[in-house]
């Protein structure tokens, strides 16, 4: 090399190193194996995908380590994309909002296979049995069913249904999850619909529901019982027992903002994960900055917390001694935290501008917060609610780690 | 805003490089050159035109970011209507500052007047208008 240019370079690697080093938080009680170099032969198990909203591309992280492996780029449109992951733990199915559905392979850091199977899509799911991948799509609405292995359509399920002038139209769809059975299980969000898609047979068998107004987003118990669906058009909730499917659709916590000013939504509230605690079960209001707290025994509502905004996530900790909550525009740039027993905020966090998701290590012992628009990752500690590191990620939004892998629902 | 920058850009190099080799000095070298680039028009553009431009910046994210979570980060559509010019059709700026203004009854549109000025609203419907904020 250039000694000329050598030397530069030194000059400048030193500048670089007190820039970071003035721009990094050194934090104590950080990951002990941080310092040793990374193996030869890696499992998956500590792994996960960061997604990079605006740049369409997803970094690969170590939670042990608190470290980015890599970056995978090509990905699309990822606004609002989620991740569902292989049984095996080494490939991430993408699902993107222009309709892509990209899978990656987390030990190689590659992507394997790409398609795009709709021009709109909001999120998937894969199957009990991990041979199919099922992607929610907005345009044309409906659920289309892949080969986990190849990408390959197994699967065209139009949401079809008749609007006010009976002419026949699809719907958009939102809340696929998988269930107990090799459901897939979903919900109509102009239908008000909930349908169950049998992937269990030689040919699939179809159930369709009749749920409330406007189902945004859905979501399992972890036992695969109960498929509960947000509503926008009504105060409730709408819940499947997939154990008596033929009671069909009951309504629960209805009216629980009734009589009050419903206030602005500048973000759709999250129904995935579940925050269920000491029989109690925590959600989202929608238009009013409150978490409802029902009973899962009869499923009525037993309390209200009082938040700082309109909450769009609300995660227990694995645990469950903690809620965590996340806020909608304009107040999203705090996280708030309540003890699950005495139903009190016990923290307030402050992250950075724009927090969009958290996601727990699979025992719980830490937190990893997106920040889109400080352009950072943080990971705190549940027991101390303090920082443990922080990572720079490019408008950060969804974190899945690879223990979904082996979680209904998830 | 610098040393996020920075930050970003060496973060990048070293996940992507598990070892200094020779051809890494080079690219340290026109990383540093990008990032004075980056910082230099920042130190040096005057007071009230830089906080206009940074308001402007502002709205921008908001729009693609923001009001991309319902509508798309390239704006065509989510489960919001999609947003781009040959969408909006006849409506004229003011019509489309009205929406924004007031919000769409029985959707999820919400007015955004608690947030945005008129002023503010309005430059975004011109920027929806014109498409200066769709990307490719």
């Amino acid at each position: 090399m250039d000694p000329a240019l050598k030397r530069s370079a030194h000059l400048i690697l030193a500048l670089l190193i007190a820039i970071s080093l003035s721009g990094c938080q050194a934090f104590p009680g950080a990951a002990m194996s941080e310092k040793e170099p990374r193996p030869e032969i890696m499992g998956t198990g500590d792994l996960g995908l960061i997604v990079e909203r605006a740049s369409g591309s997803v970094l690969v992280i170590n939670t042990s380590r608190h470290e980015v492996l890599g970056r995978i780029e090509g990905l699309g449109d990822l606004s609002h994309a989620s991740v569902v992951y292989s049984r095996d733990a080494r490939y991430g199915y993408v699902f993107g909002r222009d309709g892509g559905l990209t899978k990656v392979d987390l030990l190689t850091r590659t992507v394997v296979d790409r398609i795009i199977q709709s021009g709109n899509s909001i999120g998937g799911a894969i199957s009990q049995d991990g041979r199919y991948v099922a992607v929610s799509n907005y345009e044309p609405g409906g659920v289309k069913v892949f080969d986990s292995q190849t990408l390959e359509l197994v699967a065209d399920v139009p949401a079809n249904y008749t609007s006010g002038q009976s002419e026949s139209e699809q719907s958009k769809t939102v809340g696929l999850v998988d269930a107990p059975g090799n459901l897939f299980v979903f919900s109509l969000f102009d239908a008000g619909e909930i349908w169950t898609l049998d992937m269990s047979g030689a040919s699939l068998a179809i159930t369709r529901f009749e749920a409330g107004k406007s189902p945004y987003d859905a979501l399992i118990t972890p036992d695969g019982r109960f498929y509960i669906a947000g509503l926008f058009g009504e105060d409730g909730l709408s819940m499947l027992d997939l154990w008596n499917p033929g009671q069909g659709v009951t309504e629960i916590l209805p009216d629980y903002g009734k009589g009050e000013q419903k206030l602005p939504v500048y973000k759709m509230p999250h129904l995935e994960g579940w925050a269920i605690a000491d029989g109690q079960a925590f959600v989202p209001a929608v238009g009013h900055h409150q978490v409802l707290v029902a009973d899962t025994s009869d499923w009525s509502l037993t309390d209200r917390i009082p938040v700082q905004g309109q909450p769009v996530f609300v995660m227990a900790s694995p645990d469950n001694r903690q809620i965590w909550v996340s806020f909608a525009h304009p107040d999203n740039d705090v996280v708030q935290v309540i003890d699950s027993q005495t139903l009190e905020i016990i923290r307030t966090l402050e992250p950075g501008d724009a927090v969009l998701h958290m996601e727990f290590t699979p025992r719980g012992e830490e937190v990893w917060v997106s920040a889109r628009d400080s352009n950072r990752v943080t990971v705190y500690n549940t027991r101390t609610l303090e920082p443990v590191a922080t990572l720079s990620a490019e408008k950060p939004s969804g974190i899945f780690f690879t223990s979904r892998a082996h979680v209904l629902g998830l | 805003m610098g040393v996020v920058t920075m930050l970003i850009t060496l973060g990048r190099t070293q996940s992507l490089n598990s070892s200094w080799r020779e051809g890494q000095w080079r690219r340290l070298v026109s990383a540093a050159l990008l990032f004075g680039l980056v910082v230099t028009p920042a130190t040096v553009m005057g007071d009230e035109s830089g906080a206009q431009a940074a308001g402007q910046a502002r709205l921008a994210n908001l729009v693609v970011q923001d009001c991309g979570s319902c509508h798309g980060l390239t704006l065509r559509g989510g489960l919001g209507p999609p947003l781009r010019p040959e969408d909006l059709g006849d409506l004229s700026v003011e019509a489309i500052a009205a929406i924004i203004r007031e919000g769409v009854p029985d959707t999820a549109m919400p007015p955004w007047k608690p947030l945005l000025s008129p002023k503010e609203i309005h430059w975004i419907s011109q920027q929806l208008k014109s498409g200066a904020l769709v990307s490719p």
